[in-house]
C-alpha cells in the first residue's frame, strides 16, 4: 500500500478530482495549505507599495492506494493538474504499513 | 426673537445625524478592520466602537457645553447645561435656529466620535486597550473640544473668518496630525507591512463612509435646502474624482488599478471636500478631488517610507494631508454665489486664503503638541504599548480572549 500526496494548484482541484473519479479512484483527503517551491512567491501591491507574498495557497490531496494502482493515480494527477508553468506542484509517494477501516475493523488491502 | 423649529430641517438633521453615526459604527470599524492582520481584526474594530461610546458619554456630560457654550475670550465655551440640565425639548439650537438644541448636540456628538475613531487607524496592532480608553477621554476633552470651539463654536478662528464647512480642520487635520504625534511616541510595529486580511470589509466600510458622508457634509448645512443639496453634489463629485485620480496614480506607478487604491482615493476626495462642501462649485469639487488623491498618494507611498513613521493605516497620509489640501482649497475656491459667507482667492479675496492657512497651522500645531503631551503622560502611567509577545501573537486573543475567525 502506498500513500500519494499531491500538492497542486487550488484551481485545479475540481479537474483532478473528476479525472481521479473517472479513473476509478474515489477516496481522498483534501486540505488547503500554503507553501512554496521554485515559484517562490508573487507580488501584491497595496497603497503604492509592493510586497512579496512568499507562501502561496496550494491544495494538498492525500490518497492511499494498493501498489498496483499507484502508476494510474499518479499519471492521472499529473495529466489533470498540469499547466506547464512554474507552480504546478509536486507528488510524493511513500509506503503505508497498515490501513484499518473504522466502521468494520477490517484491515489490509480490503480496507484501502 | 422667538425661533421657530422647522420640521423639514429637523427631519433632515435627524437623518443626517444617524448617517454620520454610520460612518464610525460600522464604517471606520470595517474600513480599518479589513486592513489589519486577522489576529487583530476584533481589536481594530473595537477601537472605533469604544471611541464612539466613550465620546458619546463625554459629549452629553460636559463636552458639548465646553465646545459650544457662549464664547469665553475666543478659547472655550462657557459650560452651562452640564449633563444637559436646562436644555428644553423645544429649545432651538443657538447655532442652528430651526432645529432643536438636542438635535444639534447629537449631530455634533457624531463628529467628535468619528474624529477620535479615525486616529485609531494609526496605532492599531500595538496599542494597549486601557491606554486607548484613557486617550479617548483626554483627547476629546483637551484637543477636540477646544478646537471645535475655535472653529465652530464662535472661538478665535471663527472670528478670524476661517471657513470649515464640515470638519476639514476640526475633524481631519486634527485627527491626522494627532495620529502622527501618537505613532511617534508608540513606535513602529514589528511587522509594518500593509497586507489586508479581508479587503472586502474595507470596501464595505469605505462605501458606508461615502454614504454617511452625505449626512456629514450636506447635514452641515443645518437646514434642508439648496445649500445642503449643493454640498451633497460637490461631496459626491469630489469622492468620485478622488477615486478616479488614485486609480490613475496606481496605473502610473504599479501598472495595475487596485481596489484599495480606489477606496482610498474616494475617502481622500471626501476628506478634501469636507471643509469646502458648502462653499464651492461642482467644477471646483472636481479639481479638489483630482488633486487630493495625488497629494495623499505621494504622502503614503513616498513621504511615509522616507520619514519612517509607522502610521499603520495612513491616517495622516489620507486624513491629515487631504484635510490640509481641502482647507487651503476652500480659501482658493469659495464662491460667494454658493454661500455668502465665503469668498475665495479666485473670486478676488486673498484674505480668505490667509485665514485658511492660519487655521490649518494653528489646529495642526495645537493637536500635535497636546497629543504628544497626552501620549507621553499615558506612556509614563498605563503604558501605550502591548508586550512584544502580545503583539506577535495578536491582540484579539491576548486583550479580549476572542478570535475573529474560528477555522
Amino acid at each position: 500500500m502506498k500513500e500519494i500526496v499531491a500538492i497542486i494548484r487550488p484551481e485545479k482541484l475540481e479537474e483532478v478530482k473528476n479525472a481521479l473519479e473517472a479513473a476509478g479512484c474515489h477516496g481522498m483527503t483534501v486540505t488547503e495549505v500554503r507553501g512554496r517551491g521554485r515559484q517562490l512567491g508573487i507580488t501584491e501591491s497595496y497603497r503604492g507599495r509592493d510586497y512579496r507574498i512568499d507562501l502561496l495557497p496550494k491544495t494538498k490531496i492525500e490518497i492511499v492506494v494498493n501498489d498496483e494502482d499507484v502508476d494510474t493515480v499518479v499519471e492521472t494527477i499529473v495529466k489533470s493538474a498540469q499547466t506547464g508553468d512554474i507552480g504546478d506542484g509536486k507528488i510524493f509517494i511513500s509506503g503505508v504499513d497498515e490501513v484499518v477501516r473504522i466502521r468494520t475493523g477490517e484491515s489490509g488491502k480490503k480496507a484501502v | 426673537m422667538d425661533a421657530v423649529l422647522n420640521s423639514g430641517d429637523t427631519a433632515w438633521m435627524l437623518v443626517s445625524t444617524a448617517l454620520v453615526m454610520l460612518m464610525t459604527v460600522p464604517g471606520v470599524a470595517l474600513f480599518y478592520g479589513g486592513l489589519t492582520k486577522k489576529e487583530n481584526v476584533l481589536n481594530t474594530m473595537f477601537l472605533s466602537l469604544i471611541a464612539f461610546a466613550v465620546t458619546s458619554i463625554i459629549w452629553v456630560l460636559y463636552g458639548y457645553q465646553f465646545a459650544f457654550g457662549a464664547d469665553i475670550m475666543g478659547f472655550i465655551g462657557s459650560p452651562v447645561n452640564l449633563l444637559m440640565n436646562g436644555v428644553g425639548v423645544n429649545t432651538a439650537a443657538a447655532l442652528a435656529p430651526t432645529i432643536p438644541d438636542f438635535l444639534y448636540i447629537a449631530f455634533q456628538l457624531t463628529f467628535a466620535a468619528i474624529t477620535v475613531a479615525l486616529i485609531s487607524g494609526a496605532v492599531v496592532e500595538r496599542m494597549k486597550f486601557s491606554a486607548w480608553l484613557a486617550f479617548i477621554v483626554l483627547w476629546v476633552s483637551l484637543v477636540y473640544v477646544p478646537v471645535a470651539h475655535w472653529v465652530w463654536g464662535g472661538g478665535f478662528l471663527a472670528q478670524l473668518g476661517a471657513l470649515d464647512f464640515a470638519g476639514g480642520t476640526v475633524v481631519h487635520i486634527n485627527s491626522g496630525v494627532a495620529a502622527l504625534a501618537l505613532v511617534y511616541l508608540i513606535g513602529k510595529r514589528k511587522d509594518t507591512r500593509l497586507l489586508p486580511h479581508n479587503l472586502g470589509y474595507s470596501v464595505i466600510g469605505a462605501s458606508l463612509l461615502w454614504f454617511g458622508w452625505f449626512g456629514f457634509n450636506a447635514g452641515s448645512a443645518l437646514t434642508a435646502g439648496g445649500l445642503a443639496a449643493s454640498a451633497f453634489l460637490v461631496t459626491n463629485t469630489a469622492a468620485a474624482a478622488g477615486m478616479v485620480s488614485w486609480v490613475i496614480m496606481d496605473y502610473l506607478k504599479v501598472g495595475k488599478p487596485t481596489v484599495l487604491g480606489g477606496i482610498s482615493g474616494a475617502v481622500a476626495g471626501l476628506v478634501a471636500i469636507t471643509p469646502a462642501a458648502g462653499f464651492v462649485t461642482v467644477p471646483a469639487a472636481l479639481i479638489i478631488g483630482l488633486v487630493t488623491s495625488v497629494i495623499s498618494y505621494l504622502a503614503v507611498s513616498y513621504l511615509k517610507p522616507r520619514l519612517g513613521y509607522d502610521d499603520a493605516l495612513d491616517v495622516f497620509g489620507i486624513h491629515g494631508m487631504s484635510g490640509i489640501w481641502g482647507s487651503v482649497a476652500t480659501g482658493l475656491f469659495a464662491a460667494p454665489f454658493i454661500n455668502e459667507l465665503g469668498t475665495g482667492l479666485i473670486y478676488g479675496n486673498p484674505g480668505q486664503l490667509t485665514a485658511q492657512v492660519i487655521a490649518v497651522a494653528v489646529v495642526a500645531a495645537y493637536s500635535f503638541v497636546v497629543t504628544l503631551i497626552i501620549g507621553k503622560l499615558l506612556d509614563f502611567t498605563v503604558g501605550l504599548r502591548v508586550s512584544s509577545k502580545e503583539e506577535i501573537e495578536g491582540l484579539d486573543t491576548h486583550l479580549h480572549e476572542e478570535t475573529g475567525y474560528r477555522i
